[in-house]
């Protein structure tokens, strides 16, 4: 299969030049951080109500640092020129796609990950127990942000006023993975938690949707 | 130039016996009382806009397939209209809701999602602003135009979801709408209907207008 080796190939690239450079990832976690620590001064953070508030405001923050983080996706790519010869290189456009897509939802989910141990202390939830289930709602509710971020980046980069442009398409677009995400994330994080599949089902809708849409139209994204 | 001068008037005329049949004709309902009349502009506006959303997706993904331009101003009419009846949605719903509810805002299922609604469909039209060239801001803004229509049912399910999980403000349920309001209702429907194509086809005139300045003013400049 072209499509699954060329993949292969442009994502060792993408975790390559985050690993050499750790821009993404280190900004990103920071960012997340900073909004954490912020919203604690909004309200007071005591157990039984970061329980109430805590996964929106979680889920808050991921939103608006992925809003960050998707934007140099296409842009750097833009800078070089190196695009053109990307889409040279690769049989199938979606594979270019596909490969930043992945790369971002990893990167998405490394940060959500980490980030979510620091909000357990400070916020005082245990999160031990659950970990494999909220991993699961973080993977599929990252895998829609990255999805439909990865395609939105590709637009924004070409637009005038990008930075503001990208968080404005994404953010009313991902209403439906804030609030699956936000719910499945509270409902693990209660005293008798629950894995919720019928908010997962709706994660997964989601990103089924987008991810064939962006099979079938993305390419036209790419054109000069 | 004659015929729009025609439809037009029909329209106008449509309008105005909406007006009239809203005011007049449709029987005052019991316990809201005058202030339910807003039903017959509120209503029709939201499926108007609906309606105006899909002709814009589908002018996206005609666009996305063709590349004929007119495709394109298709789309941009037809959203432009849908964010107009959608605005006067949002408008009229707080205006129905204060003295139904007695809350300007409720976060029910169907006010959240049109809001949402209203969202998308602004930042698609702020995104066509920001591209100066016309074909790409064409394939880039059909592009969004399709992510948006197929973010629209998963915004109403989800809101629909989380709302029923929370207490529900008491909503005039139309269970048993009476036989003349319901007729207003239709009636008011189909002439918003018409007057969504009016102004669609006006919005798609004054599109290909700029594409003829365009081409005129490049052709000069070649000279």
């Amino acid at each position: 299969m072209p499509l699954l080796s060329n993949t292969a190939v442009l994502l060792r690239k993408e975790l390559q030049s985050e690993y050499r450079s750790h821009e993404l990832l280190t900004t990103a976690s920071v960012f997340i951080l900073i909004v954490i620590v912020l919203f604690s001064f909004t309200f007071d953070p005591t157990s039984a109500e970061s329980r109430q508030f805590g996964p929106g405001l979680l889920w808050l923050a991921f939103l608006f640092s992925a809003s960050l983080m998707l934007q140099p996706c296409f842009l750097k790519e833009r800078t070089n020129d190196t695009l053109s010869a990307l889409r040279l290189a690769v049989s199938d456009p979606f594979a270019i796609f596909l490969a930043k897509l992945c790369a971002n939802t990893i990167f998405l989910l490394v940060t959500e990950l980490l980030l979510l141990f620091v909000f357990a202390v400070f916020y005082n939830v245990a999160v031990l127990s659950v970990f494999p289930k909220l991993a699961l709602v973080f993977f599929l509710g990252s895998m829609g942000i990255a999805t439909t971020g990865t395609a939105l980046s590709a637009i924004s980069s070409q637009a005038r006023m990008r930075e503001v442009l990208l968080p404005l398409l994404l953010m009313p677009l991902l209403v439906p993975v804030l609030i699956p995400s936000t719910e499945a994330t509270k409902a693990l994080l209660e005293a008798e938690p629950t894995l919720r599949w019928d908010w997962l089902g709706i994660l997964i809708a989601f990103d089924v949707v987008f991810l064939t849409a962006l099979w079938l139209f993305g390419e036209y994204l790419l054109e000069e | 130039m004659a015929k729009t001068g025609i439809y037009t008037f029909i329209v106008c005329l449509l309008i105005g016996v909406t007006a009239y049949a809203s005011f007049y004709v449709a029987p005052t309902e019991s316990t809201m009382g005058l202030v339910q009349r807003i039903f017959y502009l509120h209503a029709p506006s939201g499926m108007t806009s609906l309606a105006a959303f899909l002709v814009s997706f589908i002018g996206s993904v005609a666009y996305i397939l063709t590349r004929k331009p007119r495709w394109d101003w298709l789309a941009v009419s037809a959203a432009e209209v849908g964010v107009a009846f959608c605005t006067v949605v949002l408008l009229t719903g707080p205006i129905w809701a204060h003295p139904a509810w007695g809350v300007w805002w409720a976060w029910d299922a169907r006010l959240t999602s049109t809001l949402v609604l209203w969202l998308l469909y602004v930042a698609f039209l702020i995104l066509r602003t920001m591209i100066e060239d016309a074909d790409r801001r064409a394939l880039v803004s059909a592009f969004f135009g399709v992510f948006t229509f197929l973010d629209v049912p998963l915004v109403y399910g989800s809101i629909w979801w989380w709302r029923t999980q929370h207490p529900q403000p008491v909503v005039f349920t139309s269970a048993g709408l009476d036989p003349t309001m319901r007729k207003v209702f239709y009636l008011s429907w189909l002439s918003l209907t018409c007057l969504m194509a009016l102004l669609i086809r006006q919005r798609y005139e004054l599109e290909q207008s700029r594409e003829e300045l365009r081409t005129l003013e490049q052709e000069l400049e070649a000279h």
